[in-house]
C-alpha cells in the first residue's frame, strides 16, 4: 500500500520535470547549433538597441533636415553618414527599425492568431465547414500577395494600423492551411479519441489537446515569416505605400537613395544592410529552432 | 480522369468571381466617386450626379459588382481610366504583356537554375558545391528583390557600363529584371529541390533499390528524381505568385513599362478602374497557371490518377 503510493508520487515528479525538460532539451539542442546562437544574438543587440534608442539617439536627428549636412559621408557624428535631406541616416535607420519591425512583429501575431483559428476549425469541424474556409481561402490566394497588400493599403490609407491588416490579410492563409493539416494529423491521435469519448467538446479539444501539440510548428513557422513580413513591408515602403511621409523606414530610405546612388552609395548600403542582416537573423533562429524541435528532419 | 479536369476547369469561374469580388469590395472602401474623378472638380454636384447615375454608380454594391462582372466577362470592359480618360483594358493589355513576359522568363531562368543545383546538392551532400550554393541560398532568403535589384543597377549599369539602367531598349534591357526577379526565386528553388530530394534519398524504396544492385545512377534518376521532383512541380508554379509580385518591383525599379510600374503610378494618381483591373488580371494570369500545374500534377502522379479512376469504376 505505502509502496503503490510512493511509486504515484514519484510518477508526478517525473512528469512535471518532463515538462521543464522539454524546453531545457530544446534550448540545450538550440545552443548547439552556432548559426542560431549568432543569430540570436544579433536578434537580442537589435532589440537592445530599437528598444533603447531614446537614451542615444533622439527622433529629431531622423527627421530634422539639415542641409548643411547634404550626402554627408560617414564620420564620428554620424556613423552612417547623412542623406539627401541632411537627416542622420543612423538615426533613421534605428526608428525606421523600430516601425518595420513593429509593424511585421504585430502583424505576424495577428495573421498566426486568425489563421490558427481558421485553420484549427476547418481541419477539427472538416465537412461543409472545411469546404467553405478552404474554398474560400483558395480565392484569397489566388491574387499575389504585394498585389492584395498594395490594394488594401491605398483603400484603407497608409497608417500603423492599416499596414498590419493588410499584411495580415495577405499572410493569415499560410496559418490556415499549416493548422489545418496539423490538426487533421492530430486528430487522428489516441488520445483526442479518448478526450471525445470522455465527452470533451471541440473548443475543448482544439484548446487544451491539438494547439498544444501543434505548437512546435507553429512558433518555426512564425519565426520565419517574421522575417517574410519584414521583406514585404520593405517592399511596400520602397514602392511608396509604407508609412507617410516623415516616418523613416528602411524601404522608403533605399527608394530615397536612388537618386544619389552614383556619388553617394552609403546611403543605400545602409538600409540594405539593416534589412539583410535582421532578415538573415532571424532565419538562423528559424532554421535553429526547426532542427532543435524536430531532430528527425536533421538526419 | 476528365472528370477530374472538367471540375477542375469549372472551378476556375467561381475563383475568378471570387477575386473579383474581393478587389473590387476593397477598391470601393475608397471615398470619393468616378464622376468627379473624370468630369473634374470645375463640374456642378447635379452634372456629376447625373454622370455617376448615367454608368450605374449609385445602384447598390451587389448590383455594381454583377454590371462590371458583366462588363468584364462579356465585353473584357473594365471602364474607363480616370486619368487618360481612356477605356482601360486597352491601356492595360500591352503593359500586362510586357508584366507576364518578364514573369514567365523569370520562371524558366528560376527553374533552370534552381533545380538541377538543388538535385546536385542533394547527390552529393556536403560536397564544396552543396556547402557553396546552401550558403549563398540562405543569404539569399534574407534579400527582397528591390535590394537585389538595387546592387544590380549599381554594379552593372552606373559601375561597368554594360547593362542599360531604364526601360527594355532591347534584349539587354531583360537581363537585370530577370535576374532581380529570378535569383530569390532559384535560391527557394534549390532549398525546396534539395530537401525534397534528401527526403526521397532517405526512404526504404531507394535503400531496396540500392540493395538489389541498382547503380547510383539508376537508383537516383529512377527512384529518387521520380518521387522527388513531383511536389517541385507544385513549388514551380506557386513561384509565379512571387514572380508576379517581384515583377511589379522590378519594373518600378528599372522603369520598365508593366503593369506594376502603371498600378504604382495610379496608386498616387487614384486611378481605381486602373488599379482593379490590373490586380484582377495578374490574378487571373496567377489562377489560370495554378490550375495547369494542378492538371500536370494530376497526370503524371499516378496517387491522384489512382483516385481518379478508382472513383469513376
Amino acid at each position: 500500500m505505502f509502496m503503490i503510493f510512493q511509486k504515484k508520487e514519484a510518477n508526478i515528479d517525473a512528469s512535471l520535470y518532463q515538462g521543464q525538460s522539454k524546453v531545457k532539451e530544446i534550448w540545450r539542442r538550440l545552443r548547439k547549433s552556432k548559426g542560431a546562437m549568432i543569430g540570436l544574438i544579433m536578434l537580442v543587440v537589435m532589440a537592445v538597441a530599437l528598444l533603447g534608442a531614446p537614451l542615444f539617439v533622439s527622433y529629431d536627428s531622423a527627421i530634422n533636415q539639415d542641409f548643411s549636412l547634404m550626402l554627408a559621408k560617414p564620420c564620428k557624428e554620424h556613423f552612417f553618414g547623412n542623406d539627401g535631406y541632411g537627416r542622420d541616416i543612423f538615426a533613421r535607420i534605428i526608428y525606421g527599425g523600430r516601425t518595420s519591425i513593429g509593424i511585421a512583429l504585430l502583424a505576424t501575431v495577428a495573421s498566426c492568431i486568425v489563421g490558427s483559428m481558421l485553420g484549427a476549425i476547418a481541419g477539427f469541424f472538416g465537412g461543409a465547414v472545411d469546404n467553405v474556409i478552404m474554398r474560400s481561402l483558395d480565392i484569397f490566394m489566388s491574387v499575389p500577395d504585394i498585389l492584395f497588400t498594395m490594394a488594401v493599403v491605398y483603400a484603407l490609407g497608409a497608417s500603423f494600423t492599416n499596414l498590419i491588416v493588410a499584411l495580415t490579410l495577405a499572410y493569415f492563409t499560410n496559418y490556415v492551411r499549416l493548422v489545418r493539416s496539423e490538426v487533421l494529423t492530430l486528430s487522428e491521435q489516441d488520445y483526442v479519441e479518448a478526450s471525445k469519448a470522455g465527452g470533451a467538446g471541440g473548443l475543448r479539444i482544439i484548446l487544451s489537446h491539438i494547439i498544444p501539440n501543434a505548437v512546435g510548428v507553429i512558433i518555426v513557422n512564425t519565426t520565419l515569416n517574421v522575417a517574410k513580413i519584414i521583406l514585404y513591408e520593405s517592399t511596400l515602403s520602397f514602392l511608396g505605400l509604407g508609412m507617410p511621409s516623415p516616418t523613416p523606414e528602411w524601404g522608403q530610405m533605399l527608394s530615397e537613395s536612388r537618386e544619389f546612388m552614383r556619388n553617394a552609395p552609403h546611403l543605400m548600403i545602409f538600409p540594405a544592410l539593416a534589412i539583410v542582416i535582421t532578415a538573415c537573423s532571424i532565419n538562423l533562429v528559424g532554421d535553429g529552432l526547426r532542427d532543435a524541435l524536430d531532430p528527425h528532419l536533421k538526419s | 480522369m476528365y472528370k477530374y479536369v472538367i471540375k477542375r476547369i469549372l472551378f476556375l469561374i467561381p475563383t475568378i468571381i471570387g477575386v473579383t469580388l474581393i478587389i473590387y469590395f476593397v477598391m470601393n472602401l475608397t471615398p470619393g466617386d468616378p464622376g468627379r474623378a473624370i468630369l473634374g472638380s470645375g463640374v456642378s454636384q447635379e452634372d456629376v450626379d447625373a454622370y455617376n447615375h448615367a454608368i450605374g454608380y449609385d445602384l447598390p454594391f451587389f448590383q455594381k459588382f454583377l454590371n462590371y462582372l458583366g462588363n468584364m466577362f462579356f465585353h473584357g470592359d473594365f471602364g474607363i481610366s480616370y486619368v487618360t480618360k481612356q477605356s482601360v483594358f486597352n491601356e492595360i493589355w500591352p503593359r500586362y504583356i510586357t508584366t507576364i513576359e518578364l514573369a514567365f522568363i523569370g520562371m524558366f531562368v528560376s527553374t533552370v537554375i534552381g533545380i538541377p543545383l538543388g538535385i546536385y546538392a542533394a547527390v552529393k551532400q556536403y560536397s564544396a558545391t552543396d556547402t557553396v550554393a546552401s550558403l549563398v541560398s540562405f543569404l539569399l532568403a534574407a534579400v527582397p528583390t528591390f535590394v537585389l535589384g538595387l546592387v544590380l543597377l549599381f554594379f552593372f549599369a552606373l559601375k561597368l557600363n554594360w547593362l542599360p539602367s531604364y526601360g527594355i531598349p532591347d534584349w539587354t534591357g531583360y537581363i537585370m529584371p530577370t535576374l532581380a526577379i529570378s535569383i530569390p526565386i532559384a535560391a527557394q528553388n534549390f532549398r525546396f529541390t534539395k530537401s525534397s530530394m534528401l527526403d526521397a534519398i532517405h526512404q526504404d524504396y531507394v535503400r531496396t533499390a540500392r540493395a538489389k544492385g541498382a547503380s547510383e545512377r539508376i537508383v537516383v534518376w529512377k527512384h529518387v528524381l521520380k518521387n522527388a521532383l513531383l511536389p517541385v512541380i507544385t513549388q514551380i508554379g506557386l513561384n509565379l505568385g512571387v514572380l508576379l509580385c517581384g515583377a511589379v518591383v522590378a519594373e518600378q525599379l528599372f522603369s520598365v513599362q508593366g503593369i506594376g510600374s502603371l498600378i504604382v503610378a495610379r496608386i498616387t494618381l487614384k486611378d481605381e478602374p486602373v488599379i482593379i483591373a490590373g490586380t484582377i488580371l495578374i490574378s487571373i494570369c496567377f489562377t489560370v497557371v495554378m490550375l495547369l500545374v494542378d492538371l500536370i500534377y494530376a497526370f503524371i502522379d499516378p496517387r491522384i490518377r489512382a483516385k481518379y479512376t478508382k472513383k469513376r469504376g
